[in-house]
């Protein structure tokens, strides 16, 4: 499904990727986990399409197309979905026209009709089970005022609206308290079928008890330095990263 | 055509101010006419403004006018508009008491009053010096106000064809009164002065809309002014809409007198034309009253808009609102200047400003000067100005979900002049405007 080959990014002229080489499955859970500073929200950023990264060599393939020919919008509406670190408050703009307008241009991309007001309601309540968000919050402006933890929900009802087939979660257990990292996990998991695939970003191993990962791989200096199964989560939690960033510098 | 120089058009104006005193006959020796004289000598003591006049720094409407203006080929005032062509600039689906103007005269024809709403009296101004000659003499030209200018002067001076609005006591007019003023460029050049005094009286609500057009490619001079008196316990709304020709140039003073305890809510909103000044002219005369200044500029092409506001708390315990927008494209320009005044006497005072500008060329430009002169010790007064440009991580947010620029662009902008257009309670009228400016992004 995804395919990344000998990716390098830079950001105004300083390399934070220097050949990140990934390959995605469908019906895969990847983590990607690292230290601070390792290029992990870059690579998400990169994947999704933020035009404020440079990418200066590699490919990224996703379903058959080269991701980086398309805009951020036309990745959306192959099936990306990024949920946010930090979800952006847009005052005046509802959370309900917000996904309207989203949705009805993804299905549009489809070839379908675009969902009348009756289904497309239907459709919210059903998915704001999945995240236990309240209708109050969907009718005020997107993410204003919102706590930490609703933007994170708000993040995860976006993404079972919209149904996307590779979904990045960039961070998104940080600033959550357990209860709230539950039910954005139990999201996550009710979501996951064989023909989607999700990478997780973290930095922490507490969210990849909820989603379990098939693989686990460290970012380190823009590389992937290591790669291993869920087990590698448990033994960067007890260790910590110091014994990664030794061993590459060694190699 | 040679270019006209202030000292041309002064000139100008005074030589038409004796054509028309001439044209008047009879109705030279009534009191309205003593007021017009008065008028045309305080015009002759300082001219038409010009680029000096700090109020006028950055829109020099002598210039414009000297530039675009040809005083030969003006228009003789024998337009007919029909019924048809006009209702294509009516609002649509709007219910209202509809007076239409040609080029600063009311047109009876065209205008829709003959069954007006009980408590409702409307005619045309020179005849109103009669017929309410004790409201005339309370309430014409005899408020002294902060803001006017020799515009407002010149415009007294050629008081003909505009109306008179009285709204009596406790009345509640649901229905609004709509303005539309038409200038008819299609031939010559057309110069139109209209002006209007509003009389809203005790525990009265009304809403007064002012729609102004040109048609044709000539160029149109427009200097307008409405003057709205606002008595006790009374709520009075007022919309001011122009979408103009890329030849219009417009000098436009509302000019409201809040004598009683009343709320006035003010929506400016500006859409096309070559240079357009707004002078709106607030004071504040007594106690617990509420005062809401509204705007909204679009802007593309060529389009100049200068907004000078000014409110005056002259008494105690009264507040003030003001949040103007702009969205400023292709070369236009935007000016904001808004003043509050608080003098020693109005402790107390609650007054607000802000004015915030979206970008979204390289060559369009914006000045924004807030001004707070405050005598009183005990008020509290804030203003801001923001000119910058679409937020990115914005607009990301909404394309990583699939929304294309140009539609993200449009939703960012629309959320944008949102808090504006929500104060446009006339549904009908908000329904043009924002379709209005969805046509636009």
């Amino acid at each position: 499904m995804l395919s990344i080959k000998n990716l390098h990014a830079s950001i105004e002229g300083k390399e934070i990727l220097k050949g990140i080489n990934l390959e995605v499955k469908p019906g895969e859970v990847h983590a990607i986990m690292g230290p601070n500073g390792s290029g992990k929200s870059t690579l998400a950023s990169v994947l999704a399409g933020r035009e404020d990264y440079e990418v200066s060599s590699g490919e990224i393939s996703f379903n058959g197309k080269d991701l980086l020919e398309l805009e951020a919008d036309e990745r959306a509406k192959e099936g990306v979905f990024l949920a946010f670190q930090y979800p952006i408050e847009i005052p005046g703009v509802t959370t309900t026209n917000f996904m309207k307008t989203a949705l009805n241009k993804i299905r549009e991309h489809k070839g379908l009709e675009p969902l009348d007001a009756v289904s497309f309601l239907g459709m919210m309540k059903e998915k704001m089970k999945l995240v236990e968000i309240d209708q109050a919050l969907l009718s005020r402006s997107l993410n204003e005022g919102f706590s930490g933890g609703e933007k994170k929900r708000n993040e995860i009802f976006q993404m079972a609206m919209l149904e996307p087939t590779l979904s990045i979660l960039d961070e998104t257990d940080s600033g959550l308290d357990i209860d709230a990292l539950r039910i954005v996990a139990n999201g996550v998991n009710k979501l996951k079928n064989d023909d989607n695939a999700t990478i997780v970003v973290t930095h922490y191993q507490r969210l990849l008890d909820y989603i379990v990962p098939d693989f686990v791989h460290v970012l380190f200096n823009g590389k992937i330095v290591k790669t291993g199964g869920k087990e590698l989560a448990h033994e960067l939690e007890a260790k910590g990263y110091d014994w990664i960033k030794e061993e590459a510098s060694i190699a | 055509m040679s270019k006209l120089i202030k000292e041309d058009i002064d000139k100008f104006f005074i030589g038409q101010f004796e054509a028309f005193e001439n044209s008047l006959n009879g109705e030279s020796k009534k009191p309205l006419h003593a007021k017009r004289k008065q008028a045309i000598d305080n015009f002759k003591a300082l001219g038409f403004p010009h680029a000096k006049h700090e109020e006028y720094k950055y829109s020099n409407i002598a210039k414009i006018f000297g530039k675009l203006f040809n005083v030969e080929n003006l228009s003789d005032d024998s337009f007919s508009l029909s019924l048809d062509e006009a209702s294509k600039y009516f609002i649509p689906e709007l219910d209202a008491i509809r007076l239409v103007f040609v080029n600063g005269v009311l047109d009876n024809k065209l205008s829709d009053m003959d069954t007006l709403p009980k408590g409702v009296h409307i005619q045309a101004i020179k005849t109103a010096a009669d017929d309410y000659a004790e409201d005339f003499e309370k309430h014409f030209n005899t408020h002294e106000i902060e803001g006017a200018d020799n515009f407002s002067e010149l415009n007294t001076a050629f008081t003909n064809g505009g109306i008179f609005v009285k709204i009596d006591a406790n009345a509640v007019v649901e229905t609004p009164i709509a303005c539309y003023y038409f200038n008819d460029a299609k031939n010559a050049d057309v110069i139109s002065q209209p002006r209007n005094l509003v009389i809203a009286e005790k525990n009265s609500q009304a809403s007064l809309i002012e729609s102004y057009v040109t048609l044709g490619e000539n160029t149109s001079f427009t200097n307008a002014v409405t003057e709205i008196v606002v008595e006790d316990d009374s709520i009075f709304n007022y919309y001011k809409y122009q979408n103009e020709s890329n030849q219009a140039i417009q000098v436009g003073a509302t000019m409201v007198h809040q004598l009683g305890k009343s709320v006035f809510n003010g929506v400016t909103l500006s859409l096309n034309g070559a240079m357009l000044r707004n002078n709106l002219n607030i004071a504040i005369h007594k106690e617990h009253s509420e005062t809401n200044m509204y705007g909204l500029y679009l802007l593309d092409g060529k389009t100049h808009v200068d907004n000078h506001t000014v409110v005056d708390h002259k008494v105690p315990n009264c507040e003030s609102n003001e949040m103007y927008k702009g969205i400023l494209d292709g070369q236009s320009r935007g000016i904001f200047n808004g003043k509050i005044f608080v003098r020693q006497d109005a402790q107390k005072t609650n007054a607000f400003q802000s004015n915030r500008n979206v970008v979204l060329s390289d060559d369009a430009e914006v000045d924004t000067k807030p001004q707070l002169e405050i005598w009183a010790d005990d008020v509290q007064c804030s203003h801001g100005c923001t000119v910058g440009q679409l937020d990115t991580d914005q607009l990301f947010y909404l394309r990583a979900r699939g929304i294309d620029k140009q539609t993200a662009k449009s939703m960012l902008l629309n959320a944008f002049a949102s808090d504006v257009l929500s104060n446009i309670k006339i549904e009908a009228f908000r329904t043009l405007i924002e379709n209005k400016i969805n046509e636009r992004l």
